[in-house]
């Protein structure tokens, strides 16, 4: 399994997405948030963008004030994680128009049906931006 | 109830609401996350859906994000699920792909569910099913939908056929069986045209593969053609992955990958896929030189970028060249150093790691001190990460690279004292370890740990207290190479050792125990020598003294000459005077004696002409004054320890006394029985201690009737207050009061204070001026100022100053590869185990994992799966020698009855087919061939087959005839892997 999780964290450290591949218990991601989101925030901008911690690479990048955080395992090619980070806020950009942390916030639902729509089961799975959104928009259609 | 719902449904909070009122925070976020809490329990049981939704949905918000228990609501979640509105549905799908585990028990409950969702018409619910499915699929569920799964694999929807595809993965990590199902068509899929189906495809048998690349060795071809021909970068890396594992198998497929991949790193745009091209060849075809060269020049490109993120993968690459090819690193090591002084740590962290590698018996003295320098300069993490390394690199095998063992130990006692130490453990263990392994660097250990332990600065700093528990054990089981057994019973009993936690000051009290028999027995050795030149006992002392003043300053050319005329004298009289007593004393001192022969046996000597009457005494008294108190301790180790040690004491002082009161007649009597004590208590010390193989317990068969997997959580309920002794708990409290009987004593600190250690090293000074005879007279000289140098004191600032520059120096005279290092030293012998210095690798594969490659075998390889790796060798080599031409040579009926049996297996699959022909060779390929298309065809087919292959082109994929297809596939594999 490559991707292991994804986070979003804003500068404060709090989570404002979640997304595990595998089956931790509230407590272990707790856990794991905490020490991770303490570990890359105290990180400069000319430090390089990958830690280790425990058994993790944390792949992260950081856009105005929102972390993005992809957890994989040590196969996982790291400047691929990175471009997968950007196609992420190129897709959320392109669907919110200008994507802020609130964006995320009130529709944390959509920003999941993307992320479903781009990795499953820790693969990445579709990279094109307009196939990502198509079934959204169909949602937003039908509803 | 009607009514309320309706209520419940106008005024209930939204999503929103409840994010915006979050964010206000007017009464606080727990309690505002508690009261909505509150509220999504009460609406949770609502009678109508989109009430009952919309509870859900601000339930696993908070769970996500806040952490909240859900799993109260799992039948909720189902519930909701089975709502006919999409929204709705969402909604509970997202719920249990975020809260369900294995264990959650309304799983069962959800099989129809998913089985009808899976079939709707709707492809996003079938989506929102399988997204699911690929979350929380269990056993059960993985078995009872495989059927939907393999229809939804070749959906006419791309959209759906893409997911059933992601969710195949966890079927089959769950589900080995649905191997058998699906297989076939996931393989078509990687056949098809579609791009989109393509890169998931990909994607899955990426994973796959990297848990049993063998399995996937048929499926070489397919992915040969994706790696030439497809131009999308994800996929591509994705390829690139699959054929770092699959080339390490197979020499011959490696050979074909490398152009192609050489090509990609020189042609592509993407740092990411040239960087995953470089892994490729640095991992799996780091045989192929001139891949690895160009491999290593585009590495030493990235590695002087500016982004900091393509140096640390450099430095990374490098490290996974660096076993195979040195050369790589050492040409780019200038870089590697001078990132051990970066800002970053996980950049320091890579070129640590490289360094490391760099290591050789030739250089590890050299680097491994300016790393020591480092680790001084740096942060307390860094610093332990450098020393780690040092020290795992060090003890390797069985400490492989290290020639010089005095350097080594020294080095150990070094790093003991750099402030941010804390590897107490691990210098703990390689102290004693290389004590019982190498006999000839027990006189360096001793010193060492006599450094380490007179130091009272030391003791404060809790992280060493674990080596201070090794130097004393050191120190008391070789005392004979020991310089100064009665400083070092000072520095065991010192005033300062009370901050030592009680099983460590138990080592103490044991290391000091051993010194005092060491004594007691050396004088007596001594003073039978005395005895037999007929002088009068009480002149004995003065003589010895006079002796030893004389010895006393090392250096003097009078010294060694004495000693050894002395130990000769020994050695000649000590039968003499023993054989009254015990026979075997005088083999067992002469054993001592050439064990430690050379400078130990001159050490030893020395040392012993300083064993007189009045020194003894002194030394018993000082032990008798500090272990005193101790009686009274709490802990059972040192009050026990204190007790043996004062009555034999008590027993050998009245000896001794009577001795020396009576003189002539009774003299030899007497003696004899304080001898025969003494001698009793040497022996016991005497034995030598080895390693111990780590798996010696596994030949201990366990006794009848024990129970070793008893479940003792049953005793915590009976005696819930009883704690185990633990190392790191400190108790001094009442201790300390203990141990000073109400004297004027300075105050010693009552807890672990290591930034305190000035205030209480200078108490400690100002309690030795006043209790003079805590301390004999020598080691004043030893110990010139009041005041103790504080703990860690760096005395070598002058050799702080090396810097990157220096090592890249250095490294450079050190790293040219020498064909034999020239040592003045040849290395020591080191006691190596036969069997069971290593833990015995546990290399079993997972049963899970097994069942599934297994699986995977049986469809791509039909039931040949076992003479598989058996066939390969004689397959290869006759392969090569029977050439093409061979081709049309093998009987037509035969291979027709065989093949018969390979389509009964196999039903219609090509790729099964593919791997049988690639595995046995050329007859086999040959019939299934003639099969399909007759034998005229199939040459011409051939021959197109290899121009076009030539040309990096394939036909395959044009073909949509299934007959065709198979044709180019059985010819390619065998022009292939050729």
């Amino acid at each position: 399994m490559g991707i292991r999780f994804i986070l979003m964290v804003n500068k404060q450290g709090q989570t404002r997405l979640a997304q595990y591949y595998e089956y931790l218990t509230l407590e272990e991601r707790r856990a794991l948030e905490g020490e991770i989101v303490r570990k890359c925030l105290a990180r400069n901008e000319q430090q390089c963008s990958f830690v280790e911690h425990r058994n993790y690479k944390i792949v992260y990048r950081r856009y105005a004030s929102l972390f993005f955080l992809v957890g994989v395992d040590n196969e996982e090619n790291e400047l691929a994680i990175l471009e997968f980070i950007h196609l992420l806020v190129e897709t959320m950009d392109r669907h919110f128009g200008n994507v802020c942390e609130l964006d995320i916030m009130f529709h944390l639902e959509k920003a999941h049906f993307m992320l479903e729509e781009m990795v499953m089961n820790g693969c990445v799975v579709e990279t094109s931006k307009s196939n990502i959104l198509a079934p959204i928009q169909l949602m937003d259609k039908a509803s | 109830m009607a009514g309320s719902s309706l209520m419940e449904t106008f005024f209930q909070r939204t999503l929103e609401d409840l994010i915006k009122g979050l964010r206000l925070q007017l009464i606080g976020e727990s309690a505002s996350i508690s009261k909505a809490m509150d509220e999504i329990r009460r609406e949770i049981k609502s009678t109508d859906p989109h009430t009952k939704s919309t509870a859900l949905q601000k339930l696993s918000y908070l769970s996500s994000l806040y952490f909240y228990d859900m799993s109260w609501a799992s039948f909720h979640v189902v519930e909701v699920m089975s709502s006919t509105r999409f929204a709705h549905k969402r909604i509970a799908y997202h719920a249990a792909s975020h809260s369900f585990d294995e264990s959650t028990p309304v799983l069962v409950l959800i099989t129809n569910q998913l089985r009808k969702d899976l079939t709707s018409t709707n492809e996003l619910e079938v989506s929102l099913a399988l997204e699911c499915l690929s979350r929380i699929a269990t056993v059960d569920l993985a078995s009872d939908l495989t059927p939907e799964v393999f229809t939804l694999l070749s959906s006419s929807k791309v959209f759906v056929r893409k997911k059933a595809i992601g969710v195949v993965l966890r079927v089959f990590e769950k589900y080995p069986d649905s191997v058998r199902v699906c297989f076939k068509r996931l393989v078509e899929n990687l056949e098809g045209s579609d791009s989109q189906i393509l890169s998931v495809t990909v994607g899955v048998f990426c994973e796959l593969a990297s848990k049993d690349p063998r399995s996937y060795l048929p499926l070489a071809p397919e992915f040969y053609r994706i790696l030439v021909d497809s131009r999308n970068n994800w996929v591509l890396i994705k390829v690139l992955k699959i054929f770092a594992k699959l080339a390490a198998l197979e020499p011959r497929l490696a050979k074909k990958v490398v152009e192609p991949i050489c090509d990609h790193m020189k042609r592509t745009g993407a740092k990411s896929l040239m960087f995953e091209c470089i892994r490729t060849v640095v991992t799996s075809l780091a045989d192929y030189e001139s891949a690895v060269k160009l491999a290593v020049t585009k590495i030493r490109e990235l590695l002087i970028d500016d982004d900091p993120n393509l140096k640390y993968l450099a430095l990374q690459a490098l490290s996974i060249v660096a076993p195979n090819h040195l050369w790589a690193v050492v040409e780019n090591k200038e870089v590697v150093i001078k990132s051990l002084s970066d800002g970053d740590p996980s950049i320091k962290l890579e070129s640590l790691r490289l360094v490391m590698m760099m290591v050789s018996e030739s250089n590890v003295a050299e680097i491994s001190r300016v790393l020591l320098n480092y680790a001084l300069k740096s942060d307390p993490e860094f610093c332990n990460e450098i020393l780690g390394s040092i020290l795992s690199t060090c003890c390797r095998n069985v400490y492989e690279i290290i020639i010089d063992f005095d350097w080594y130990v020294s080095l150990l006692g070094e790093m003991s004292r750099i402030p941010h130490c804390q590897k107490g453990d691990e210098i703990e263990k390689q102290l004693i370890d290389i004590g019982m392994r190498v006999n000839d660097v027990k006189l360096e250990l001793v010193r060492v740990a006599r450094d380490l332990l007179i130091d009272p600065a030391l003791l404060g700093n809790p992280f060493l207290h674990r080596i201070l528990s090794a130097a004393a054990w050191v120190s008391g089981e070789y005392v004979e190479f020991s310089r100064n057994p009665f400083e070092l019973v000072e520095a065991l009993l010192q005033p300062r050792t009370n901050l030592l936690p009680p099983l460590i000051r138990a080592v103490y009290l044991q290391s000091a125990f051993k010194v005092l028999v060491f004594c007691l027995h050396s004088y007596l050795l001594q003073s039978g020598i005395v005895a037999s030149t007929t002088c009068p006992d009480n002149l004995a002392p003065n003589v010895l003294e006079v002796l030893s003043d004389k010895d006393h300053p090392e250096g003097t050319d009078l010294a060694p000459h004495d000693a050894s005329a002395h130990s000769k004298q020994e050695e000649g009289f000590n039968p003499r005077v023993l054989n009254q007593s015990s026979e075997d004393l005088p083999i067992e001192y002469g054993e001592e004696a050439s064990a430690g022969h050379g400078q130990a046996a001159t050490v030893d000597s020395l040392e012993r002409n300083n064993f007189n009457y009045e020194s003894i005494m002194n030394m018993l008294n000082l032990i008798e004054l500090a272990v005193a108190p101790l009686l009274g301790s709490l802990d059972v180790e040192v009050q026990e320890r204190a007790g043996n040690m004062l009555s034999f004491i008590e027993l050998v002082r009245k000896k001794m006394l009577d001795s020396l009161a009576q003189k002539e007649d009774s003299l030899d009597r007497d003696r004899t029985e304080v001898s025969e004590i003494i001698e009793m208590m040497n022996d016991a010390f005497s034995n030598e201690l080895g390693p111990v193989s780590v798996t010696a317990q596994l030949r201990v068969p366990v006794p009848d009737g024990l129970l070793l997997k008893q479940n003792l959580e049953d005793l915590e309920t009976i005696c819930p207050d009883v704690q185990p002794p633990s190392l790191n708990s400190f108790s001094f409290g009442s201790l300390h009061s203990e141990e000073r009987d109400g004297d004027s004593l300075p105050i010693l600190p009552k807890k672990e204070e290591s930034q305190s250690s000035n205030e209480s090293t200078s108490l400690l000074s100002e309690h030795r001026k006043r209790h003079g005879l805590y301390y004999l007279p020598s080691e004043k000289n030893e110990i010139g100022s009041n005041d103790y140098p504080p703990a860690n004191d760096l005395k070598s600032e002058s050799n702080m100053n090396y810097d990157a520059e220096d090592l890249v120096k250095l490294t450079d005279l050190s790293l040219v590869p020498k064909t034999k290092p020239n040592h003045a030293k040849t290395r020591p012998v080191v006691v190596k185990l036969d069997e069971g210095d290593q833990w015995p690798l546990a290399a079993k594969l997972q049963p899970k994992e097994a069942s599934l490659s297994g699986a995977v075998r049986d469809v791509l390889l039909g039931s040949d799966t076992k003479s598989l790796s058996q066939s390969k060798p004689s397959d290869e080599s006759s392969n090569r020698r029977k050439g093409k031409e061979k081709l049309n040579v093998d009987s037509p009926s035969e291979s027709k009855e065989k093949l018969d049996d390979v389509e009964q297996r196999d039903g219609e699959n090509p790729s099964s087919r593919k791997t049988k022909h690639h595995k046995h060779g050329k007859e086999r390929r040959h019939r299934s061939t003639g099969n399909v298309v007759d034998k005229g065809d199939e040459n011409v087919q051939k021959g197109m087959q290899n121009s076009s292959h030539r040309h990096g082109k394939h036909k395959a994929r044009q073909k949509t005839d299934v007959a065709m297809n198979v044709v180019p596939q059985t010819q390619v594999i065998p022009d292939f892997l050729l």
